[in-house]
């Protein structure tokens, strides 16, 4: 994917995003490698045949033949019949070639995915992303939303479902997309060597908000995953005083309560991104806002301006109310 | 039974004296109730081709409206509820509004005067299709002025588009357009179905036919075998939404993928139904404008069977990721890369004509040229996105959105034009003027060019479909802008080419009955031809008529009744003579109680008991056996 | 019917069409709680309609109303209505709670989502007009819905039965 990517990029005056975030021109896990470099040999196949037809093309009207209207010489008839052969002949060869790596690319692929995984389960929701850990130790889960944290080097199987409509998962640097379709259950593997950040973005239209429900991914060496998993499963302790504890009150108080989820408090809603550890995310509202006080008191206090159709409502806070319940949420690392 | 003498188009009748007898039997009368009862299938086709265009600006505008809106990131031009009702209503209109009923159109115009007959097989039918077209666009463009348009995408999606995810009536309303137009389009390919196989001039075997009637033929066949599954499906959509079937809910043992498979078992042989009349177009410019009959005529016709053939295998390629068992898949990979080989053959055809023949460089074949160099590039990404792992990147990104205008426009888009301007003499009388036309040609190639090309590495480069508006700092907005700058380019060509055309219908330059030097059986008639078509029905023994030094005609038909001449399937002998109907305005009212119908049934399903009365009697009176003096008589060679 | 009867049907069906307006508007900025027609506009309205179907499943009034045949609370499908039917008591009721066991939900969910609740109520009677309706809903049952692989029985309603069918497939050896 790379290098015919970069070739044809050059050809035509570069593009930086080719090598960002959210690319699948980068390869940077098993699956997308593996794409990217079938992707190499189909651009290295249909360019010169495109370049080969317009060549064909060109030199037929560069020709002016004397020719009586009608009938063109048998003998020649002929040859253009041959060729006319050839060419069926060559580009079903050729099709049938490309077909075939197809098919081997699919199979490395699962091939390369089989073996024990880490497994994930991601249900996708109008506009947010739920995310659970199944754990060996039995009675424990990981659950957080909108953050999806893998380790570097290790197999991922993630798990795919949808409680309401369609939704796919599309990490364009590490793998090919899946659809989660209502009532069924379907999976990506996921195996990245290195650490990075990266963004996925729904990729099936799914209402008001699709084009805003994006998923950070971070791929981080098996310790630093480590560490944050365990912290993941701790309970943040009740703040002890100070705006987190009055943002603390008012949240389990009012209306957050009844549809968020913070372990560890009373609030226990079940229908609305879990916020437990929401303090270390990167994005708000499923990629839309960078995780900052500032941004957080902005959709709080107005979130259909931000993201308009969302199911979250416009919860009646004054303003230092709104600072507080932000001072809370930011401490929850 | 008395014996009648009839007036015959014999020997001792002809010329003016023939003209103003056939004239008056197959003219319509004049005024607003003429128009609307005509069953002439030229004053249908042109009704048609009027219609389509209109949805194409409408389309087209809607376009715009988004370009502008992706043109830089997190613009605020148009929020999410109306973008999403703005590109389903594109899509919809040109896949549905337009695309089809625009093909359909210059085939009901073109068949009768290119096989040698006064008029299709079933004109009341043919009528009662327009209505019905005109009826179910005006529906869906209505209730999107009035905020109902549907919003789940073209292909309307369930669970989305059922009743929990989409309330209200939009989806109701983009399901009953889809009745409404499939109603049309059956109507239509049945039509042209029984005209090519029955109405050919005497002598022209299917071999002799010309390779656009063989691609409407195919597209026709297509269309009986896909329509059914779309309507049923789209009726079952309805039901869900209305009455409370459980088709495409999971929690009730309904299946949310039934939708996507029913929808793209019609779905993939809708853009092949698009695709193929415009390779009759080409063939028949190819063929004119380069002298010589196309290279390989029964490698094409046979490519167009066998493209209309094999698209039916190849739907799953539209469900890559949804997860179904991957050695299934293969199969559709497979097939999905096996149906470029007939139109590769196709273009090696083309070109082989080209090269063999004496081309002449005139506007209709410009149009052709743009056509190979766009298309080739669409029908590769083709085979780009047939490959499983491969699309399952670039599946529902702007990839994609690229693919299918190269194979759309520059497949279906770039031929329709190349021949409104090749039978623009023909319908109007006219010429279209070479000046204006060139100058939208060079506006419109290279900025479609403009507008598609950089969404291929947008998609690449992660840009998903459908999105309302997308972050700062992707690195996408640059490309963004220069597809938008490239799509009010590519309009302002579009717009350069309806001018001309509107001009040219004043102050063009009058155009013979043959102004091309073409070959085929339209060209002998005036242009525009007369109501009756042919004076005499032309006896066919050749390919290219035209280009043969004799043209004998036939003689014997009826005067002054409609009569037209059917022949045997495969050897064009006479067979029988048919009488045509006069004009009439019950497939007008057919049309008006069944949209009433129709349109009721989205708010009660009452509406279909009640409805089906006015329906009911408007049927029977169209039916109702008319006495047109004994049928069948022999046909004497 | 004659010609000029059928084309006056057209005007109705405009109409009909007409009165798109109000049924389809997405109100992303809440101005229809500020308007003194508010109770018409919510209930009339299918997308407030159908976010108070999706709160119904949400606050659980499911549990204690069934999915309007009632249970443990009155049935909110009937015409029975104890402390009023227009939107402004519903909404009331939602709120503030009634005596004889409704709990205030004033608090736990905002104003306009109490008037959404309101309308949906409302529209399990049909007391608002038939357009705005939906035919179904996607979910009608009360528990968590199985995916279709895992649906080679039929449904249990509470863990008892659940588990209790687990143990009769592990002994046929039809289990997941």
């Amino acid at each position: 994917m790379r290098r015919g990517a970069v070739l044809l990029v050059m050809a035509l005056g570069g593009c930086s995003a080719l090598y960002g975030p959210q690319s699948s021109a980068m390869g940077q896990g098993m699956e997308s490698a593996h794409i990217g470099n079938l992707f190499d040999l189909f651009l290295w196949v249909t360019v010169p045949i495109y370049l080969g037809v317009m060549v064909f093309l060109a030199l037929a009207m560069r020709r002016r033949q004397a020719r009586v209207q009608g009938a063109a010489r048998p003998e020649q008839e002929a040859g253009w019949r041959l060729g006319l052969v050839l060419f069926a002949v060559t580009s079903a060869l050729i099709l049938f070639g490309l077909s075939v790596a197809t098919w081997f690319t699919d199979r490395t692929i699962a091939r390369a995915g089989a073996g024990p995984a880490l497994s994930v389960e991601v249900i996708g929701h109008q506009w947010w992303w739920e995310v659970r850990y199944h754990d060996p130790v039995a009675g424990r889960e990981l659950r957080t939303a909108n953050e999806l944290v893998i380790p570097a080097g290790a197999t991922v199987k993630v798990s795919l479902s949808s409680p309401d409509v369609i939704h796919s998962l599309w990490i364009p640097n590490l793998a090919g997309k899946q659809d989660l379709i209502p009532g069924r259950t379907s999976d990506v593997v996921l195996k990245v060597p290195k650490p990075g950040e990266f963004r996925a973005q729904c990729a099936e239209f799914c209402g008001l908000q699709h084009a805003q429900m994006a998923l950070p991914v971070s791929v981080r060496a098996p310790g630093d995953f480590a560490k944050w998993y365990n912290a993941g499963l701790a309970t943040p302790p009740v703040p002890g005083g100070g705006p987190e504890f009055a943002g603390y009150s008012l949240f389990t108080g009012r209306q957050c309560a009844s549809c968020h989820n913070i372990a560890g408090t009373p609030a226990s809603g079940q229908v609305a991104p879990d916020l437990t550890h929401f303090g270390s995310r990167t994005t708000i509202a499923s990629g839309v806002l960078p995780n900052t006080a500032a941004s957080l008191d902005r959709w709080i206090a107005d979130p259909q301006r931000v993201k308009p159709g969302t199911q979250m409502p416009q919860v009646p806070l004054s303003p230092e109310e709104r600072a507080a319940v932000v001072a809370y949420l930011e401490s929850l690392k | 039974m008395s014996e009648r003498t009839y007036l015959r188009d014999g020997p001792d009748l002809t010329g003016a004296a023939l003209h103003d007898k056939l004239a008056r039997t197959w003219g319509d009368r004049p005024g607003f109730w003429g128009w609307a009862a005509s069953v002439d299938h030229k004053s249908i086709g042109r009704r048609y081709l009027v219609t389509a265009f209109v949805f194409l600006a409408l389309g087209g505008a809607l376009a715009l409206a988004m370009r502008l809106q992706l043109s830089g990131p997190q613009k605020a031009l148009i929020g999410p509820d109306r973008y999403n009702q703005i590109f389903t209503m594109h899509g919809t209109t040109m896949m549905f509004l337009f695309a089809v009923p625009v093909m359909d159109a210059v085939a009901i115009y073109l068949l009768p005067l290119m096989l040698g007959t006064r008029n299709l097989a079933f004109p009341r039918l043919n009528a009662f299709s327009w209505w019905m077209y005109v009826a179910g666009g005006s529906m869906l463009w209505i209730a999107f002025v009035l905020n109902a348009g549907p919003d789940a995408g073209w292909f309307s999606y369930v669970p989305l588009a059922g009743p929990e995810f989409s309330p209200g009536k939009r989806v109701d309303f983009w399901a009953q357009m889809v009745t409404f137009t499939e109603v049309a389009a059956l109507a239509v390919a049945v039509s042209i179905t029984a005209t090519i196989l029955k109405a050919r001039a005497p002598g022209m075997t299917l071999a002799r036919m010309p390779v656009f009637a063989w691609s409407m033929l195919v597209v026709s066949l297509m269309v009986i075998f896909s329509m059914p599954s779309i309507a049923l499906t789209s009726a079952m959509l309805m039901a869900d939404r209305m009455v409370g079937t459980q088709f495409f809910n999971p929690y009730e043992y309904g299946d949310a993928l039934l939708w996507q498979h029913l929808f793209w078992f019609f779905g993939h042989p809708e853009v092949y139904i698009i695709f193929l009349p415009a390779t009759g177009f080409v063939s028949e410019i190819v063929q004119v404008f380069t002298g010589r009959q196309v290279f390989g005529h029964t490698a094409v016709v046979l490519s167009l069977v066998a493209t209309g053939l094999l698209a039916f295998g190849l739907w799953v390629h539209h469900m890559f990721a949804t997860g179904l068992p991957r050695m299934g898949y293969a199969f559709y990979t497979a097939a999905s890369m096996a149906v470029a080989v007939p139109s590769g053959i196709q273009i090696f055809c083309w070109i082989a004509t080209i090269w063999t023949g004496r081309p002449r460089y005139r506007l209709p074949m410009l149009w052709v040229v743009g056509f190979i160099v766009t298309f080739v590039a669409g029908g590769l990404t083709g085979v780009m996105l047939a490959s499983v792992p491969l699309d399952l990147q670039v599946h529902d990104t702007y990839f994609v959105v690229a693919h299918f205008h190269y194979v759309l426009i520059g497949g279906a888009v770039f031929p329709l034009l190349g021949a409104v301007v090749y039978w623009f003499p023909k319908f109007t009388g006219r010429m279209m003027d070479e000046r204006w036309g060139k100058l939208a040609f060079w506006i419109a190639l290279p900025a479609f060019h403009l507008t598609f090309f950089p969404m291929h590495y947008l998609g690449i480069m992660g840009m998903p479909r459908r999105v309302y508006t997308y972050p700062a700092g992707m690195g996408w907005d640059t490309l963004n802008l220069i597809s938008s700058i490239g799509a009010f380019l590519f309009a302002g060509g579009v717009l350069v080419f309806v001018g001309n055309a509107l001009w040219s219908l004043k102050r063009g330059e009058a155009a013979p009955a043959d102004p091309w030097a073409a070959h085929g059986l339209e060209w002998t008639t005036s242009s525009p031809p007369a109501p009756y078509n042919f004076a005499h029905i032309p006896v066919v023994t050749s390919a290219t008529p035209l280009w043969d030094p004799e043209r004998p005609v036939t003689r014997g038909l009826r005067v002054e009744d409609r009569e037209v001449l059917l022949t045997t399937v495969f050897e064009a002998r006479p067979d029988l003579r048919e009488p045509s109907p006069m004009p009439t305005l019950w497939p007008m009212i057919a049309a008006l109680a069944t949209t009433v119908l129709f349109v009721c049934s989205i708010f009660t399903p009452w509406a279909i008991v009640i409805g089906s009365v006015p329906v009911g009697v408007a049927l029977i009176a169209w039916f109702w056996p008319k006495d047109r003096g004994p049928e069948g008589e022999p046909v004497v060679d | 019917m004659s010609l000029p009867c059928r084309v006056s049907l057209l005007p109705l069906a405009a109409l009909t069409l007409l009165a798109a307006c109000g049924r389809e508007t997405r109100d992303f900025s809440n101005r229809m709680m500020d308007s003194p027609h508010r109770g018409a506009k919510f209930s009339g309205n299918a997308w407030r309609i159908s976010n108070g179907a999706r709160l119904f499943v949400w606050m659980n009034c499911a549990g204690c109303h069934s999915h309007g045949g009632g249970g443990i609370g009155p049935p909110l499908m009937d015409a029975k209505w104890r402390y009023g039917s227009s939107m402004a008591d519903v909404a009331y009721t939602i709120l503030n709670g009634r005596p004889g066991g409704m709990p205030a939900f004033r608090g736990k969910i905002t104003e306009d989502q109490a008037w959404e609740l309101a309308a949906y109520v409302r529209s399990m009677s049909a007391r608002t007009r038939r357009d705005a309706l939906s035919g179904r809903a996607d979910e009608p049952a009360n528990v968590e819905p199985l995916p279709l692989e895992k649906r080679r029985r039929a449904r249990a309603v509470t863990p008892e039965q659940d588990a209790a069918q687990k143990e009769s497939s592990k002994i046929e050896g039809t289990g997941p």
